[in-house]
């Protein structure tokens, strides 16, 4: 379903442009990681691409048919087991009922939370429950994976176990574009980083080169801490 | 098959347990549209078991006004029509809307008032001269304002003394558009002059100071009478079932129930149906 | 001894004495109440749901006749319902006019709009949070209005509460279309009404005590449920 094509994306609210005319593609292969500062854009640029809003002109475009997932800062869990989270999920995607509990408890397994399968899903740690949401994910074996924020809210130890089964989705060649506003984790986890600035791509580089010679003043600035997130 | 069956029968027992006043077996019964007094005064509690255990059927009384008790009749959505306004009925079977009225029984008004009886009227024996010094004094008058049989029997009186007691409107002469227990409640805190029936007053209990102050006029006589809702008007009425409550009101044994009613020693309804046709 | 003293000790009475002819008007009124609650749930809980999550024109509108409705008086819910059954209206040939069926029907319609508006208040409040996350894994409407609906099971009871409290409170659509007939649809309130009249203002309030008091322990019940279930569930 890859390349995914942003055709001279806009998004405007109430008069103001949050999201300046955007042309890009993204390819497979790569770990995309959208970096920049509080209220950049970053998160608006996720929905449009997921399809979770409509640009306000300007066209997305995937070169064919296939599964795509979100996982996003806050998780959102029902009211019912960690298990049943995912195979709700799994009829939502079509998956005929005698499949979905194997599934999702080979899902739960690659997280780690196979021993609360059974658990009320509010009721566990937030680091449990965006693990789980990443489970929700991978039992939907997705092509593509977006990312807003996934660790934004978790401390550095569950961080950790976040990017760990990030680092698996990608390993299972599954195209992951997210969004960070930390430096440390776009050094980790991307291939590639665009950088984004007032609702624009200000740079868009292979990571190293970003963070060893940024082209843009305002990417060099973001770098030195001096912008705010 | 088997399992669908097993269901049904699951859930019919689980609605009869959560409703079991609801599922309960029916007997034949009628729907007769009768008079907020008659209700109020214990009658039916105490005549209607009687008849039921007799006939082997249920009557259900629906107490309202007498006027709308009559417009219940009217839709047709009552059997019988048991009320007290001779001149309403007569014209009620006269317009093809009940057949067979039958006279039953009488209980009469009285003129109730504050034991202070700022009007002077306590002991007299002319319900029109009473009603006369109550307007020339402007004392308070309750009136029940609400078509029923007591209401109209309060008009024709007024009729009679000349005094129309709508001027009175706004001052002394209140219209409460409430049954006669609302109205004596109203008028025992107001302490206002009130026409009742005999039968609610004696069962009633928030008298405060009010006392009878006015009893004995034979123009405050209450007939009540009884008839079935046209049929031919109406075809889903139950003839059979309503004529045969009709028949034993007047009958000897009906007669004899309703003259034994009392309260407290006194009779409230005397019984004067016509020897049966 | 003052009415209210007087009261305390008629409801003592009352309760104490567990006379029949008492206990068959307090389970009439019940009964007829959680029926009417029911019906009115199995079509007002998925209309709420569906206007809740759906978005077309005149939406804002049904919104607020829904919300005016729940402030429908009794009487009016008991008249049009009347004219309805009556033998003279479209629906007479049925004939339950006067029987608890019709009872049930007329707060139905009045307990409609309140369970109805709730739920379409609380799913609102709930699919605020679950829009794209339900949207993202491909819900249709439809199925996010079940799904809301499960999920706001507990706060949803609220709403069932609310419209049998107010079914079992109201005197004006059970009298009118009940016809307050002894021993078929005779019910806690207009029991309560009949006993007013009759002046017999201890007894009207003693019974008002227990009305309150079913309905205290329903509600007391309710909370407990939600507070077990927000503890078990998050």
């Amino acid at each position: 379903m890859l390349p995914l094509r942003l055709e001279g994306v806009h998004f405007s609210a109430g008069g103001n442009t949050l999201l300046g005319v955007i042309d890009a593609a993204f390819e497979t292969g790569s770990r995309t990681v959208i970096l920049g500062p509080n209220g950049a854009g970053k998160s608006l640029l996720l929905r449009i691409c997921h399809g979770l809003i409509a640009p306000s002109s300007g066209r997305v475009v995937w070169a064919g048919t296939g599964r795509q997932a979100m996982v996003f800062q806050r998780p959102v869990m029902l009211r019912r087991s960690a298990l049943r989270n995912i195979t709700y999920a799994l009829s939502l995607a079509g998956v005929p009922g005698v499949q979905r509990d194997a599934r999702a408890m080979e899902a739960l397994e690659r997280v780690g939370l196979a021993g609360v399968a059974r658990r009320a899903a509010r009721v566990l740690s937030g680091g449990e429950q965006q693990r789980l949401a990443l489970a929700r994910a991978w039992a939907l074996a997705p092509q593509v994976l977006f990312l807003d924020e996934p660790t934004a809210n978790l401390d550095p130890g569950a961080t950790r176990q976040i990017e760990a089964v990030i680092d698996e989705f990608d390993a299972a060649g599954t195209k992951i574009i997210m969004t960070t506003h930390s430096l440390g984790q776009a050094r980790r986890m991307g291939d590639e980083v665009m950088f984004i600035h007032h609702g624009q791509v200000a740079e868009r580089a292979p990571v190293k080169q970003f963070f060893e010679a940024p082209a843009s003043e305002e990417a060099r600035s973001f770098i030195k801490g001096e912008m705010p997130w | 098959m088997v399992k669908k069956n097993m269901v049904k029968k699951l859930l019919l027992l689980v609605a009869m347990m959560t409703f079991p006043t609801l599922s309960q077996a029916q007997l034949p019964f009628i729907v007769v549209a009768s008079t907020t007094s008659t209700e109020q005064s214990g009658l039916f509690k105490f005549l209607l078991p009687v008849f039921e255990k007799l006939a082997g059927m249920q009557v259900r009384v629906v107490a309202l006004g007498t006027g709308q008790a009559l417009d219940l009749a009217r839709r047709g959505d009552a059997d019988v029509a048991f009320v007290h306004d001779t001149e309403l009925e007569l014209k009620f079977v006269a317009d093809g809307h009940a057949v067979g009225r039958r006279e039953v029984m009488f209980n009469d008004f009285i003129l109730i008032g504050p034991q202070s009886d700022p009007a002077h009227i306590a002991g007299g024996k002319d319900i029109v001269e009473g009603l006369k010094r109550v307007a020339s004094s402007k004392s308070a008058f309750v009136s029940r304002g609400d078509r029923s049989g007591t209401h109209a029997a309060e008009l024709r009186l007024w009729g009679i003394s000349g005094i129309d007691p709508h001027s009175g409107k706004g001052s002394w002469y209140r219209e409460t558009g409430s049954g006669m227990g609302p109205a004596l409640n109203t008028a025992s805190a107001m302490n206002a002059y009130i026409l009742a029936d005999r039968g609610t007053w004696i069962s009633f209990r928030n008298r405060g100071d009010s006392v009878i102050l006015i009893e004995g006029d034979k123009r405050l006589f209450n007939q009540y009478g009884v008839m079935l809702v046209n049929p031919a008007r109406h075809p889903h009425v139950k003839v059979e079932l309503g004529n045969r409550f009709i028949n034993w009101l007047v009958s000897p044994e009906g007669q004899k129930t309703i003259a034994g009613y009392s309260i407290d020693g006194q009779q409230l309804f005397f019984a004067n149906a016509a020897p049966g046709r | 001894m003052n009415t209210f003293s007087e009261a305390a000790l008629e409801s003592a009475r009352l309760l104490l004495g567990l006379d029949s002819h008492l206990l068959a008007i307090v389970a009439l009124s019940l009964e007829v109440s959680i029926a009417a609650a029911l019906c009115a749930s199995v079509i007002g809980l998925p209309i709420g749901a569906m206007i809740a999550v759906r978005r077309f024109p005149g939406r804002q509108f049904i919104v607020v006749v829904l919300n005016a409705l729940m402030g429908l008086p009794p009487v009016v819910a008991g008249l049009v319902v009347y004219l309805l059954l009556s033998r003279a209206g479209p629906l007479g040939g049925y004939g339950i006019l006067f029987t608890p069926a019709a009872m049930i029907i007329a707060q139905t319609v009045l307990v409609l709009p309140i369970i109805a508006a709730l739920t379409r208040q609380s799913i609102e409040d709930a699919w605020r949070d679950y829009e794209e996350q339900l949207k993202s894994l491909g819900v249709t409407p439809s199925r996010a209005a079940l799904t809301l609906l499960w999920d706001c099971r507990f706060s949803l009871l609220t709403a069932v509460l609310a419209g049998f409290g107010r079914a079992v409170a109201e005197v004006g659509a059970v009298m009118m279309v009940g016809g307050n007939i002894d021993g078929v649809t005779r019910v806690m309130t207009t029991t309560i009404a009949l006993e007013t009249s009759k002046g017999d203002l201890p007894l009207a309030l003693g019974l008002g005590a227990i009305l309150l008091l079913l309905v205290l322990t329903l509600n007391a019940l309710v909370l407990a449920i939600r507070d077990f279930a927000e503890r078990r569930y998050g």
